[in-house]
């Protein structure tokens, strides 16, 4: 698989981020470097092999249903670069 | 032409429990703004979500009583996009292992049953609340609640099997009454925690491939549904008829004028590049677990509308309406455990006790007259103490007393006179008061007639039993 300059456009735009032309080709090259890369892997036979969902070889992780007392609010906007009346505030949202 | 509407519908509902589904923060509606928020769903690093199990039994549970096959291997996946009601950025939601799959409900229009197909039930976390200074399209900035972040879900997909708006709200009744019977969700549609998108499309009769749809969205009650759809399927017929193509949106119902707008999206097509959550492990189901959830399914609507239909004779429409809700069929029950007789028990029941909870804007389980004491009146009725008429009084005295039926009756004198000496003596005087009534009725005049039965229940204050009046005055002409 091939990675072009317009995926790298697109992952950009859905991720909000926005780079100068001569990034978004360094990232093309440098991201079809890591699945060249990867590509290694679909070398390996699998045949017979299940899908692995987890690399641990855990399952049912569950916790009872309480409620434990929560963060305190002044705590949780801490790091909100803006807040207002116990509100994160946020930019204008585009969509809509 | 004509048109086939094809209608699919994603409802998601929230679940009763007690903490988020993936940490142990409170779920608690109308809590202050921010107030029910942790490290974990606020999406800082380095946390880790465990699921709450509770969550897991709901879905199943769900799943079931919708006819689904449970997946015995279930993972979750995250879902991404950027919009700043999901502190994480994306939405940890199940992909193509959900928890429950193939699965119907029976709806009915018209008299007809019809099979809806149920694609899948899956679990996810709910999104924060937004609220916006002025209007969404012209505020400078929003301010975010993450209160109903991670407040479990499940999502519920049906087949494109819907053909009509009114099946569509068939559909969402059915699935609210299910979702209520085995006590998952609260299903209360004003405050978030049923919600509906419906995807429609339309295609010539006859045709089988399908056409292409719109997404309607901001449908907050049954109601919105089926106008919504209802008008945007004149939208898509119109725009057909004019030789033009629908364009795949998303559109939002707007209630007050009654139409659906474009809502014009910044971003392309939606890519939510899913991909397996690895901060939770996966979900194997145990065959037994599912057994015994299974076997501990309450009575659903179905089976119990039957029930009342094969034991008491009501009919299919007044057993409907009577088990639509859990806690109607609930009191209904009671009734008939207090000995109620099961017709005149299911006529009260939509009749004046469901008058007055809407009047005064009351859930059955606020009802202030128990089912204990409404079998009281109704056995007064059977027994001929009081008339029916009268009954309606009483009962709207026991409704503001709380006061039983027999002690009001006594009270007030309202015990039925059925003693025929009693009610001669008042026939008699009517018959003497009212010459012209007499003669008009003789001469034919079967309306003159009422008017004698009218003086009589009122010097009567409306004790006297009707048969008996009627035919004492008609054996007395």
């Amino acid at each position: 698989m091939k990675i072009t300059l317009k995926d790298v456009e697109n992952v950009a735009l859905l991720s909000r981020l926005e780079f100068p032309e001569n990034e978004l080709a360094t990232f093309t090259e440098q991201l079809n470097a890591f699945l060249e890369y990867a590509d290694v892997l679909n070398q390996v036979n699998v045949e017979g092999i299940e899908p692995t969902a987890h690399v641990l070889p855990l399952k049912n992780v569950m916790r009872a249903d309480e409620a434990k007392p929560s963060l305190a609010r002044e705590l949780a906007l801490s790091n909100a670069p803006e807040q207002e009346n116990g509100y994160f505030k946020v930019p204008k949202i585009m969509e809509g | 032409m004509d048109y086939e509407i094809v209608i699919g519908l994603e409802v998601h509902t929230e679940l009763k429990t007690d903490s988020k589904i993936f940490c142990g923060c409170s779920t608690k509606f109308g809590s202050e703004q921010n107030t029910n928020v942790c490290p974990v769903c606020l999406g800082l690093p380095g946390v880790l979500p465990v699921i709450n199990e509770k969550v897991v039994e709901f879905a199943i549970k769900a799943g079931l009583a919708l006819n689904c096959s449970i997946l015995p291997f279930s993972k979750f996946d995250r879902k991404n996009y950027y919009y700043p009601d999901l502190p994480k950025n994306f939405q940890t939601s199940q992909y193509d292992l959900p928890i429950a799959v193939n699965g119907y409900l029976d709806i009915e229009v018209n008299g007809e049953t019809r099979r809806i197909g149920v694609t899948r039930v899956h679990m996810e976390e709910d999104a924060g609340k937004l609220v916006h200074s002025g209007t969404i399209s012209n505020s400078d900035y929003a301010l975010v609640d993450y209160n109903r972040t991670g407040v479990p879900l499940i999502e519920i997909v049906s087949e494109p099997d819907l053909r009509t708006p009114e099946e569509a709200k068939a559909y969402l009744e059915k699935l609210k009454s299910i979702l209520e019977y085995i006590d998952v969700s609260d299903c209360k549609m004003e405050e978030g925690s049923l919600r509906c998108d419906a995807n429609i499309s339309l295609r010539k009769q006859g045709e089988s491939k399908l056409g292409t749809k719109t997404e309607l969205k901001n449908l907050n009650s049954f109601k919105m549904v089926q106008k919504g759809l209802e008008y945007e399927a004149e939208r898509q017929a119109d725009v057909l008829e004019d030789g033009g193509r629908i364009i795949q949106e998303t559109r939002s119902w707007d209630d007050a004028k009654g139409i659906t707008v474009s809502m014009r999206s910044k971003e392309q097509a939606h890519d939510y590049r899913y991909f397996p959550e690895p901060d939770l492990v996966p979900i194997v189901v145990d065959p037994a677990k599912v057994e015994e959830i299974r076997i501990n399914l309450p009575e659903l609507p179905d089976a119990r509308k039957n029930r009342l239909m094969a034991d008491y004779g009501l009919s299919g429409y007044d057993a409907g309406v009577i088990t639509a809700s859990r806690a109607v069929a609930e009191y209904y029950d009671q009734i008939i455990a207090f000995k109620a007789e099961p017709k005149a028990a299911a006529n009260w029941l939509m009749g004046e006790v469901s008058k007055f909870l809407n009047s005064a804007n009351l859930g059955i389980e606020q009802c202030p007259v128990s089912p204990e004491k409404l079998a009281g009146l109704i056995s007064l009725i059977e027994q001929g103490t009081i008339s029916s008429k009268i009954a309606k009084t009483v009962f709207e005295e026991m409704w503001n007393s709380g006061k039983d039926a027999d002690a009001i009756v006594k009270e007030k004198g309202l015990v039925q006179i059925t003693d025929t000496g009693e009610i001669e003596a008042i026939v008699d005087s009517v018959i003497a008061a009212n010459p012209q009534s007499v003669a008009d009725f003789k001469a034919g005049k079967d309306r003159a007639l009422g008017f004698l039965v009218g003086q009589i229940m009122k010097q009567t204050k409306g004790r006297a039993n009707p048969e008996m009046v009627n035919k004492l005055l008609r054996d007395r002409l």
